[in-house]
């Protein structure tokens, strides 16, 4: 990357600068045609006599012969010509230097991001993440916006100030030079002045950085703030920070406009001779009262330019300043070679043979020596364990072998192949590494599964005609920009790496590797959660109406009927809501959003036609009387508020207010009270909190009463809020798990959840439903680094992902530690079988769990103190018998 | 059975006979029923403890884990309050309990249970009573069981 941002501008839009530069040019006359044409207009045209008329254009004087009025006529339409073509030219302009600023902004987002993926990786322990971010887009952005006009501005800037100069000159050569005497004062002690404001600059900048890393580290770490009670050490910390870019924003202003002050009173300064001298020379007859009056409004044409110039110098002072700072940022030494990381791999023939390390020893940034002098061979068809104890720095040993670290000295070889000489496109495909902290994509299930297959484009994708279109354009301006010419939108899936022939394939596939890893429950669990598109799959929503039926046919049977409350038309789901008893089905957007059903006009019509509005307010009333006899004396705040109330600690005071005011009599109450307290029995369940509320028979008949004419009457314009439990409809706002039951899972049986949850598997595989429920679970998203898993799931997914790519070795390092004992060593004898005959290397902190690989190499300090077989090792005296020992107490 | 109807039951648990109606109606209001069918288990010996329950309805069998198989200890029945060993003490389960007959519990989960006893120190006493009575049994039970060695 050019060390210098004009070096950067000059070399990626050299011929843009230049028809820039000349565009700019032509604009020139044109805006002296629009001061000429008015004056002829109104000195020749209107006021003038003739024929023939006569107009100055632009320093010449043209004649013509016509009448008055077509000559006004004729001028006028000139001016109407010379406004389009000067404001057309304008905009041409503004856009072209927009594109050209927003094309250079690009490559350059795009070079900084190309080089963060090039860092050396101990580097990141050094840089933060809010730096590098607000680098990339903030101040990339300032430095964009500037590099349009680098060369143009300047260029127009000095032109008019050189014509106005000459102009001077040639009047009278000694005004020029007094004209000119105050500029090298300017030209020395301004540029000064901006030095310091450039270090100023510098140093807000490193602080703005530094504000956007402290913000980046408290979201990262939200939950130390609160464990540890440091809200107020935080922000008196962001405060502190702020202070000192206050600080230097003020030092920064100060200087900034005394630069401004100076060049002004410079700029006025001169006149201030011209009056003195020139003056004087006009009483003394020397100098004519004209030429004086010429050269002091010449002089101010010059100082219009140099102000702008001045301007211009202070932007370029500034994207200077940004431009170096960040480039510095992104240079860190031992960058990964490029070519290492574009090369295509020479042959298909991946990696084998054995794995060999010769005396390698690694030191790290810190200059603290992480391996030494290690040395030893293992088929590449084998299994080895390392083990040792905590800081036997055995953990680098897995990144040299995958070259996520590079020996310092020594060769690390697999299949005779120098590790370090290998592109990318080999180590990243033949070898796959899975640490203690794997970072998951924010995407679904199957995407994480797939990351690793995505290495290039293989199949291109399908685009419709327009979307052709659009693509073509968007390489052009990738390309044209130096950006990446791969088609994102293309499959990147490289289905021959898992000798998948198709999707079909590819999705057996992938349970496979889910089962290697013990997490196809877990993916079938977040399937049944999920919900599909009807729609979309038709085959699969049939499915589910079959398997619906089936269930309900199943749920018949004497031991399940306490467990499950279907949904009926004609009955009352004493398990379900108040309002979804109601609806008797689910809210679809914001329609009948339940937290506002009380306000919803059509609800509470239906609710007066079936007398059913003063009975629930009554109910409102006594729940909210309940609810402040029990919650009232917990702190706000309080978790059993969320858990279990139905009004909030904040609203708790509200409640007692209306509350009191309703002891005088429910009908007294303002609107808005009676809105209040209606609000609450909607979410009442009568079996969940065995109130006495909603459980009475009239009750319950009116809400069936009130079901069928809510249903009837609905509006057309609110048909789509709601979508109704229908037993004969796939419901599309509903999970696959609910869509199956069709009705609720009864409240206080014990074994309900799990009995209920075997007989939906059970019925979903007896209707080949048990691959669709995968299909929805891998469409699963998994959140900010998959936050929406626990640790261990993507522990798991990590290995699964690493396994399916079918490497030739397979590095752990330390992958299954969340895992207790019993589970890491049960998904390490299925990792183990499904990598039969091929390489695995498995860093365990636990030696117990050695047991089944073929060798194991015992670590300590950085170096092999053993290596063997499990028989050679597991006796009295050796250094991994006593590692066994000491793991054990 | 309604809230108030489970209010009347806590308040005859000595446990909870001394706190003032709306804590009971507190305690029962988030704590859940449940109902086991007999030869359910609430919860195995060696599970992590997160609730202790009140015996509503029903019997219970309490089996503990030796060498010679399982052994019953004790036999749970109405008003009984079982399952705070483990919450208290955050060790796994001492014993497995069983449904005998079909068996109404109310679960109190453990955070629930340590806000009662940190709020109401007439709680913690009879919980310690309990407690205390209970190692007294034990005692007399390991006495009479050298006595026959």
């Amino acid at each position: 990357m050019d060390k210098s941002l004009f070096r950067f501008i000059w070399r990626h839009s050299r011929r843009q600068q230049i028809i820039l530069l000349v565009l700019t040019v032509v604009t020139y006359p044109l805006g002296f045609l629009l001061y000429d044409i008015p004056k002829a207009i109104i000195n020749r045209a209107i006021g003038g006599d003739g024929p023939p008329f006569s107009a100055p254009i632009l320093g010449l004087e043209l004649s013509f012969d016509m009448a008055q009025i077509p000559f006004l006529v004729m001028l006028c339409f000139a001016f109407l010509a010379v406004v389009l073509l000067n404001n057309g030219l304008k905009y041409v302009i503004n856009v072209y230097k927009g594109t050209l600023a927003e094309q250079l902004l690009r490559r350059m987002r795009y070079q900084l991001y190309a080089r963060v993926l090039r860092f050396p990786l101990p580097h990141f322990k050094r840089v933060s993440q809010g730096e590098l971010i607000s680098m990339i887009t903030g101040e990339a952005e300032q430095v964009g916006n500037f590099t349009a006009g680098a060369f143009a501005d300047p260029a127009l800037l000095g032109g008019q100030w050189l014509v106005a100069l000459g102009f001077i000159l040639i009047q009278d050569p000694l005004l020029g030079a007094a004209a000119l005497a105050l500029y090298p004062i300017q030209i020395i002690v301004i540029p000064r002045l901006q030095k310091r404001v450039s270090q100023l600059a510098k140093a807000r900048l490193r602080e703005v950085r530094a504000l956007s890393d402290h913000i980046g580290e408290s979201v990262a770490g939200a939950v130390e703030v609160h464990a540890h009670d440091t809200s107020q050490y935080e922000l008196s910390r962001f405060t502190h920070r702020m202070g000192r870019i206050y600080a230097i924003r003020l030092e920064i202003f100060r200087r900034k406009y005394m630069i401004k002050f100076l060049n002004n009173f410079m700029d006025k300064l001169a006149p201030f001779f011209f009056y003195l001298i020139g003056g004087v020379l006009v009483v003394q007859g020397n100098l004519t009262l004209g030429a004086l009056v010429v050269v002091i409004s010449a002089h101010k044409d010059m100082a219009g330019p140099w102000k702008e110039l001045l301007g211009w110098y202070q932007q370029r002072e500034d994207a200077r300043v940004k431009y170096e700072q960040v480039v510095s940022q992104f240079s860190p030494e031992n960058m990964i070679d490029p070519a290492l990381q574009s090369a295509e791999p020479e042959d298909e023939a991946g990696l084998s043979g054995e794995i060999q390390l010769d005396n390698v020893t690694l030191v790290d940034e810190d200059e603290v020596r992480r391996l030494a002098n290690v040395g030893f061979n293992a088929p590449l068809s084998g299994h080895v364990a390392v083990v040792g104890h905590a800081n036997s720095n055995k953990e680098y040993l897995a990144l040299v072998l995958a070259r996520l670290a590079v020996a310092t000295q020594g060769r690390v070889r697999i299949g005779g192949k120098n590790l370090a000489d290998l592109p990318e496109a080999v180590t990243g495909r033949r070898i796959a590494y899975v640490g203690q902290n794997t970072v998951l994509q924010s995407s679904s299930v199957r995407d994480n599964l797939l990351y690793g297959l995505k290495h290039r484009p293989m199949r291109p994708a399908t685009y419709s005609e327009e979307e052709a279109v659009a693509r073509v354009a968007e390489l052009a301006a990738a390309v044209r920009t130096g950006n990446s010419d791969y088609d994102y939108g293309a499959d990147w899936v490289d289905l021959a790496a898992v000798e998948a022939a198709d999707e079909a394939a590819l999705f057996e596939y992938l349970v496979g590797a889910l089962d290697v890893v013990d997490l196809g429950d877990d993916v079938y669990q977040l399937g049944l959660r999920s919900t599909i598109d009807p729609t979309a799959r038709p085959d699969i929503a049939d499915n589910v109406l079959r398997a619906r039926g089936a269930l309900l046919e199943r749920l018949r049977d004497e031991s399940y009927a306490a467990l499950v409350e279907p949904f009926d038309r004609t009955r009352y789901n004493s398990n379900a809501s108040v309002a979804e008893n109601l609806m008797f089905g689910n809210p679809v957007g914001n329609g009948f959003d339940v937290e506002r059903l009380a306000e919803n006009s059509y609800v509470l019509q239906v609710l007066r036609d079936a007398d059913l509005y003063d009975e629930l307010l009554e109910m409102g009333r006594k729940l909210a009387g309940t609810m402040i006899e029990i919650f009232a004396d917990l702190p706000p705040g309080h978790e059993f508020f969320e858990q279990y109330s139905f009004i909030s600690s904040d609203d708790l005071p509200l409640y007692q207010a209306v509350v009191a005011r309703a002891e005088r009599g429910v009908e007294e109450l303002s609107d808005e009270d009676k809105t209040m307290l209606l609000s609450l029995p909607f979410k009442l369940i009568p079996a969940q909190h065995r109130l006495g509320l909603a459980d009475d028979k009239t009750f319950q008949e009116r809400v069936l009463k009130a079901r069928e004419k809510f249903e009837a009457d609905l509006p057309a314009e609110l048909r789509g809020s709601v979508e109704f439990f229908d037993r004969e409809k796939y419901n599309s706002s509903a999970s696959l798990q609910d869509n199956i039951l069709f009705g609720k899972v009864a409240y206080g049986q014990a074994q309900a959840a799990q009995a209920i949850g075997a007989l939906i598997t059970k019925t979903l595989d007896e209707h080949g439903l048990r691959g669709s429920v995968m299909l929805a679970g891998l469409d699963f998203q998994v959140g900010v680094g998959g936050s929406r898993l626990s640790s261990v799931q993507r522990q798991k997914l990590a290995i699964a992902r690493a396994v399916l790519k079918r490497p030739d070795l397979l590095v752990l390092n330390d992958a299954a530690a969340g895992m207790d004992a019993q589970s890491q060593q049960r998904l390490l004898s299925r990792v183990l079988a499904a990598r039969d005959g091929v390489g695995v290397v498995w860093v365990l902190s636990n030696a117990s769990l050695a047991d089944e690989f073929g060798q194991i190499v015992v670590m300590a300090e950085g170096r092999i103190v053993e290596k063997g077989s499990l028989g050679d090792l597991k006796k009295e005296g050796t250094a991994f018998d006593d590692l066994l020992k000491s793991q054990m107490t | 059975m309604s809230l108030n109807e489970e209010v009347e039951l806590l308040r005859k648990i000595p446990l909870f006979s001394k706190l003032e109606p709306s804590k009971l109606k507190l305690l029962a209001f988030t704590s859940e029923r449940l109902t086991y069918e007999a030869g359910h288990k609430l919860f195995d010996q060696g599970d992590m403890g997160d609730a202790a329950y009140i015996i509503v309805e029903g019997e219970a069998d309490v089996l503990v884990n030796t060498p010679k198989g399982e052994l019953r200890v004790a036999t749970l029945s109405r008003n009984d309050f079982v399952g705070e060993i483990a919450i208290l003490c955050d060790v796994p389960r001492t014993a497995t309990v069983l449904a005998k007959s079909e068996l109404v519990t109310l679960r109190i989960s453990k955070e629930l249970f340590f806000r009662l006893i940190a709020e109401f120190p007439q709680m913690a006493v009879e919980v310690m009573r309990e407690l205390a009575h209970r190692l007294e049994q034990t005692t007399a039970d390991l006495l009479e069981a050298r006595a026959g060695d």
